[in-house]
């Protein structure tokens, strides 16, 4: 089989197992939801809020992405089906491709849930010329979200006492992501007065961040998910 | 019947040795004791204080050796993971390195933190400032302790070096990622022009001087206590791997003893 063909089986497996298992509906939102509604309780002010909604946005994403990570591997080694799959010989890059996509589909759900909640909650503002920022910025920082968190996930996935190392391998890493995509909402939402065309420039860094860790990734993945049994 | 326990007779010749030290490590250590009694006397004697921060500028004869120092270890680290992954026999004598470097990194991050913000209280009033330089730097102390974590995860040698190797490598590709976009960030706040965005100094003369032999000074003592580590690591290895084996032997001699 084709790397690709590979990768298409693992990704459309795992959005099988989410929507039949619907945790990221019935877990993941609901924590990402009730998130927002505490940094509300912490900051009081409305005007606070609506000035940080794009922030707010981004760090409930980050914090639901480890949730999403966890999960994802999770899923893996219960029955341990990752070393199944790395023992039958299947090519890691395409396992690494697959399980990235469908992570990058769940927290694309998760970014646009989140996005309507900070509208709904915090009073942020979608001027209809922002909406194509809004989108690129969506794609670009997911995909970078997406690429960091499967491949830290495969090496943190498994034993346990290893869980509690994906928080304090992945926040530091995804920093650049979180600078660049608060930076490019606050332009497309026009918050603090930010002009939309100073946005693009956080797109260049998204891509680019997406890329290195997309290809750097899918290198890496095969070394690190190798386990002692 | 009583047995005195067996102890394997093919012990590694290193271990036979009382300790780590060897005519390199005697060496690197008195040049270092030497240069740190110059860099004391230059630094708080011959030096003068500063025009503008006055005394506060000694600081900077140690913090800036030990930032020096720092990220002299982390691109250590990566080269070390680089020749243990990328090299023909996967040597772990450089896995050993690069984990010993990234240790002595880490110790010398949190001392240029530490000194910095002492530092920057005395000149700039503040303790800490969001520019690249600090923010990149506060991130990858907190990146290698993750290093370090990955490299207590378990497994054999050959696996925890392997995971080990691609997790610096990985680390470094964080660096300028980092530095750029919070370069890109705070372009965008003009701060008040007393809090200089790189906050660098400039020096001449004695004062340079006084820097420079704190950075040779703490060069030394870093060459000095890595190969240490690494000689330390590697009786560690060693103990790991022939540890078992003493253990059933000391199991076996007590079975016989009560038999």
């Amino acid at each position: 089989m084709s790397r690709w063909q590979i990768a298409r089986l693992v990704a459309s497996k795992d959005l099988r197992i989410e929507r039949r298992s619907r945790v990221l509906m019935n877990q993941v939102l609901p924590f990402a939801g009730v998130t927002m509604v505490m940094f509300a309780f912490a900051l009081d002010a409305s005007n606070v809020l609506e000035r940080v909604a794009p922030g707010l946005v981004w760090l409930a994403t980050l914090f639901s992405l480890l949730v999403l990570v966890q999960r994802s591997f999770a899923i893996e080694s219960d029955d341990g089906a990752l070393d199944a799959l790395r023992v039958a010989g299947v090519d890691p890059v395409a396992i690494y491709w697959g399980k990235a996509f469908a992570l990058a589909v769940q927290l694309a759900v998760l970014e646009v849930v989140l996005l309507i909640a900070a509208v709904l909650l915090y009073g942020a503002d979608v001027p209809l010329g922002g909406i194509v920022l809004l989108a690129t910025t969506l794609v670009t920082a997911t995909c970078g979200l997406a690429s960091v968190g499967t491949l830290y996930g495969g090496l943190t996935a498994g034993f346990t006492g290893r869980e509690t190392l994906l928080p304090l391998l992945v926040l530091p890493v995804v920093a650049p992501v979180l600078i660049g995509a608060t930076r490019a909402v606050e332009s497309a939402l026009g918050t603090g007065g930010v002009a939309l065309s100073e946005g693009w420039p956080w797109i260049g860094l998204l891509s680019v961040f997406a890329v290195a860790f997309g290809a750097g990734g899918a290198l890496a993945f095969g070394p690190l998910i190798e386990e002692a049994t | 019947m009583t047995t005195t326990p067996t102890i394997p007779a093919e012990q590694p010749a290193a271990t036979r040795r009382a300790g780590t030290g060897t005519t390199a490590t005697r060496v690197l250590g008195i040049a270092m004791v030497v240069t740190m009694g110059w860099l004391v006397a230059f630094g708080l004697g011959f030096s003068p204080a500063d025009r503008d921060q006055e005394d506060a500028v000694r600081i900077l004869y140690v913090h800036v050796p030990t930032a020096w120092v720092a990220y002299l270890a982390f691109i250590v680290t990566a080269v070390g993971s680089a020749m243990y992954l990328f090299g023909k026999k996967h040597s772990l004598g450089f896995d050993r390195f690069a984990g010993a470097s990234a240790e002595i990194g880490v110790v010398f991050m949190a001392l240029t933190l530490v000194s910095g913000m002492l530092w920057g209280k005395l000149t700039w009033g503040v303790y800490w400032q969001w520019d690249a330089r600090l923010t990149t730097t506060a991130l990858l102390f907190v990146s290698y302790i993750g290093y370090l974590a990955v490299r207590g995860l378990g497994g054999s040698h050959q696996q925890r070096a392997k995971r080990s190797a691609v997790v610096g490598l990985l680390v470094v590709l964080e660096i300028p990622l980092v530095h750029f976009s919070v370069k890109m960030w705070r372009s965008l706040h003009q701060d008040a022009s007393v809090l200089d965005s790189e906050g660098d100094v400039s020096m001449d003369g004695l004062m340079l001087f006084s820097l420079f032999v704190g950075v040779v000074a703490f060069t030394l003592w870093y060459a000095w206590i890595l190969l240490h580590r690494t000689r330390v690591m590697a009786m560690e290895d060693m103990l790991d791997d022939h540890g078992l084996d003493r253990a059933l032997d000391a199991r076996r001699a007590e079975a016989e003893e009560q038999s």
